[in-house]
C-alpha cells in the first residue's frame, strides 16, 4: 500500500516522530471547523499518491477566510498526473532553518534495508546530489550507525542527537509494518537543532497485509480493483480507451508496451494469473463491461496447458448473456486454436495468431470510430 | 553454494547419460500441487515423494505421501523440493525442507510477504541451500527434468539459458526461441517478487561456466535493479558469449504495482530506462516485442 502524506504523518506519531499541528478532511464544511481549530495561516495540502505536487499546485499558502474559500475547493478538485486528490490536509506553518532529507528502503539486490540522507531537502531524491547512502541490516539502526550518517551530511552538533533519535523511530516504524519504503522529505530542523517531518511517504509490503490489519483502514480501492482482487486479478485503471487483459504480469505488461508504441491508449492492465479458465476470462470480462471508457478490448492469453476453445466459450457467453458488446481482438495462444477462431467466427471476437496482429486490428479499429 | 547442475542432473552413470534426480512435492494434496505433481510426472520428472500433514501414508498417483519433509527424505534420499503451500505457511515450509536437508527447493507461492522470503533465504544460506523463488514458475532442463508449473509444449533441448522475473513471459520467449531452432539447456523463473531466492545475477553465474552453453536470454520487468546489477557482472567478467535482453513495462505509469509484487518504478529505481541503457552499456541488445528476441540473438550469434 501507498499511504498518503497524511496517513504516513498518523503512523509517524504512533512512533513518535514529530509532525507539523494538522487535520484532512474531504469536503468544505469539515475543512472550515478544521481551520478554526489550527488558526491561519496554514497550508492547505493535496493528499494523492503521486509526487510532484507542489510544482502542480497541489500545496498553497493560506492566510484568511477569503483564501481559504477559494482554493480548499480548488485543490480539492485538483488531478495531479492523473490522481485524484483524494483528500485535504491543513497543517500549521512551521518555522524551521533548514530541510533535509531521509528515507529508509529496502534493497532488493543487497536483501537489506538502506539509508539513504542528504542535507539538502524538500526536492526529488534523484536531483539531489550529495546523497549519504548505507547499508543497514534488517533490524532496527544502531545508534552508532545513525550518529555516522548524521556526520556525514554534516549536522550541527546540537541536531544529532534530534536526527539519530528520528532514525531510529523511522527505523523501528519501517521493520514494524513491513513497509518497503518510508521517507521523510523534506525533514526540517527547528532552532534548538530539533527535527519535524513536513512530509512523509510509506510503501508497504501488500502481501505482508495479513498481519496488519491495523493499516487495513488505509487501503484504498476502487470498487473494480476490489472486485478484482477477489477473482485473484490484478488490475490497474488508466485514462486511455483500450482494455488490456491476459494472464501473467510480464506477458500483459509486454502487451501493454507493444500497444501504446502502436499509438493504442491502455484503458486498463489486467492480469488474470498463470492459469486461464472459461470462469476467469468471464470474470475479466465482467469487470471490462463496467469500465464505461473502453471501446475495445485486446486480450492476450498464453494457454500453454489451458484449451484455447474453453476461453473462446467464455466469449460467446458474454456476448450471449449481453454482458459485453465491445469488439475484441484476441491472441489465444494454445491448443484447438483453430477450433475456437470457428467458434468465434460470427462474434465481435477476432482472433489473430500473433499479439502484433491483434494490436494492429484494434488501433485501426478504435481510432476508425473516434 | 551447492551447484545447481550437479543438483538437477547428478552425475553421470556408465553410459554416460544423466540419471533422474528424485524430487519430493511439499503441499502434493493441495489444488494447485496435485494437477503440476500430475504434469511433472508426466514430463518424467521422478517424483518419489509428497508431503502433507495429516496424510502420511496415502498414495497421490502411487506417489507415496509422508507427514514429514525428513521422513520423506529419509525415504527417498531426495535433496529437491518444490513446494505448493499458501503464501501464509511458505515459511514454516521452507524452514521445514532446508533443515530435513533439502539443497534446492523451487518456491512457487505467490504473495509470500517480503520479510518471510527473507528469512526462508537466511535460512536456506546457512544449510548451504538454493531456493528458487519465490513467486517462480520453476526451473526445466528441457528433455531431462522439469520442477515447476511450465507447460512443456514452449521448450526444446538445447543450448540456450533463459532466465525470466515472469513466468509467462518465459513460455512466450522459450517458445519464440523453439520455433527459431533455438533450444534450451536451462530455463528458470526468477519470479516475480522484490525478493528472490536466486537472484538475476545468483542465476547468471549458475549457468556462465557450463561448456555447451551458446547464448543467454534475459527476460527483466520494471522493478528493482536485478537486471543492471547483472550487466554490470556481464561488463566485469568480460562475458563473451551472446546475451540478449527484453523488458517488460516500458510503458508502465510510476508507482504503480503492474500484477508482481516486485514490478514497480519509484522515481528512477526499477524503469525500464534505467535498465535498458545499462544493457547498452554492456552490450546486451534489448528487444522491443518477445518475437524478436531470437532475431536479435541470431544477430549476436552471427557476429561472434
Amino acid at each position: 500500500m501507498r499511504l498518503l502524506e497524511y496517513q504516513a504523518k498518523e503512523l509517524f506519531k504512533e512512533y513518535d516522530i514529530k509532525v507539523p499541528d494538522s487535520i484532512s478532511s474531504n469536503n468544505i464544511e469539515s475543512g472550515r471547523k478544521d481551520a478554526k481549530k489550527i488558526g491561519f495561516p496554514f497550508v492547505i495540502k493535496s493528499q494523492v499518491p503521486v509526487g510532484g505536487r507542489g510544482k502542480a499546485g497541489g500545496i498553497q499558502k493560506c492566510h484568511n477566510e477569503d483564501e481559504f474559500e477559494l482554493k480548499y475547493p480548488q485543490i480539492l478538485g485538483m488531478t495531479i498526473k492523473g490522481e485524484k486528490t483524494r483528500a485535504i490536509l491543513l497543517e500549521k506553518m512551521s518555522e524551521y532553518e533548514k530541510e533535509i532529507y531521509l528515507s529508509l528502503f529496502l534493497d532488493r539486490s543487497k536483501r537489506c534495508y538502506t539509508v539513504i540522507s542528504s542535507a539538502e531537502g524538500g526536492v526529488e531524491i534523484e536531483s539531489v546530489k550529495n546523497q549519504v547512502v548505507r547499508e543497514v541490516g534488517l533490524g532496527i539502526v544502531s545508534k552508532k550507525i545513525a550518529e555516522e550518517i548524521a556526520v556525514k551530511i554534516d549536522l550541527d552538533e546540537k541536531s544529532v542527537a534530534y536526527f539519530v533519535d528520528t532514525l531510529q523511530k523511522l527505523s523501528k516504524l519501517t521493520v514494524e509494518k513491513e513497509a518497503e519504503l518510508t521517507e521523510i522529505n523534506p525533514l526540517v530542523i527547528l532552532k534548538d537543532g530539533s527535527m519535524v517531518a513536513l512530509d512523509g511517504k510509506i510503501m508497504t509490503d501488500d502481501n505482508s497485509n495479513f498481519r496488519h490489519t491495523e493499516l487495513l483502514k488505509y487501503k484504498e480501492q476502487t470498487e473494480l480493483e476490489e472486485k478484482a482482487e477477489k477473482s485473484g486479478f490484478s488490475l490497474v485503471e488508466l485514462d486511455g480507451n483500450i482494455a488490456v487483459v491476459g494472464n501473467g504480469a510480464g506477458l500483459v505488461m509486454s502487451t501493454f508496451d507493444m500497444l501504446a508504441d502502436n499509438g493504442g491508449k491502455p484503458a486498463c492492465f489486467l492480469d488474470v494469473g498463470g492459469g486461464a479458465t472459461e470462469k476467469s476470462v468471464y470474470e475479466a470480462l465482467t469487470l471490462i463491461s463496467k469500465m464505461k471508457k473502453v471501446k475495445a478490448i485486446l486480450v492476450n492469453l498464453y494457454g500453454g496447458i489451458v484449451k484455447t476453445t474453453i476461453v473462446a466459450s467464455a466469449f460467446i457467453k458474454a456476448y450471449d448473456n449481453k454482458l459485453i458488446d465491445l469488439p475484441v481482438y484476441a491472441r489465444l495462444m494454445g491448443a484447438e486454436s483453430e477450433k475456437s477462431k470457428e467458434m468465434l467466427k460470427d462474434t465481435k471476437t477476432k482472433m489473430f495468431t500473433s499479439v502484433e496482429q491483434a494490436i494492429n486490428g484494434i488501433v485501426v479499429e478504435v481510432t476508425k470510430n473516434g | 553454494m551447492a551447484d545447481i547442475f550437479e543438483l538437477l542432473r547428478g552425475k553421470k552413470n556408465g553410459n554416460g547419460n544423466y540419471d533422474k534426480q528424485p524430487v519430493i512435492v511439499q503441499g502434493i494434496t493441495g489444488k494447485f500441487g496435485s494437477v503440476h505433481t500430475k504434469l511433472m510426472l508426466e514430463y518424467g520428472t521422478n517424483i518419489v515423494a509428497g508431503v502433507t500433514p495429516g496424510k502420511g501414508g496415502q498414495k497421490f498417483q502411487d506417489v507415496p505421501i509422508y507427514e514429514t519433509v525428513k521422513e520423506a527424505i529419509t525415504a527417498s534420499k531426495a535433496r529437491i523440493s518444490i513446494v505448493f503451500v499458501p503464501a501464509k505457511f511458505f515459511l514454516e515450509a521452507a524452514k521445514e525442507a532446508f533443515e530435513a536437508g533439502i539443497k534446492l527447493l523451487v518456491a512457487i507461492p505467490e504473495h509470500v510477504p517480503v520479510r518471510d522470503a527473507m528469512q526462508a533465504i537466511e535460512i536456506a544460506k546457512q544449510n548451504d541451500a538454493i531456493m528458487i523463488g519465490p513467486n517462480t514458475p520453476g526451473v526445466i532442463i528441457p528433455g531431462l527434468i522439469k520442477i515447476g508449473i511450465m507447460p512443456a509444449g514452449p521448450f526444446m533441448q538445447g543450448n540456450i539459458a533463459v532466465l525470466s522475473k515472469s513466468g509467462t513471459l518465459l513460455y512466450e520467449i522459450s517458445n519464440n526461441l523453439t520455433t527459431a531452432g533455438f533450444g534450451q539447456n536451462f530455463t528458470l523463473g526468477i519470479g516475480g517478487d522484490p525478493i528472490n531466492g536466486t537472484r538475476m545475477v545468483d542465476a547468471f553465474d549458475m549457468i556462465k561456466d557450463q561448456p555447451e552453453l551458446e547464448g543467454v536470454v534475459i527476460v527483466g520487468e520494471i522493478g528493482g535493479q536485478a537486471e543492471e546489477t547483472l550487466a554490470e557482472h556481464i561488463i566485469d567478467i568480460s562475458f563473451k558469449k551472446p546475451v540478449v535482453g527484453y523488458i517488460a513495462g516500458r510503458k508502465a505509469p510510476k508507482e504503480k504495482r503492474m500484477g508482481h509484487a516486485g514490478a514497480i518504478v519509484m522515481g528512477n529505481y526499477g524503469s525500464a530506462e534505467s535498465k535498458i541503457a545499462m544493457f547498452a552499456k554492456a552490450n546486451i541488445p534489448v528487444a522491443k516485442r518477445p518475437t524478436e528476441v531470437p532475431i536479435l540473438l541470431a544477430g549476436k550469434m552471427e557476429k561472434k
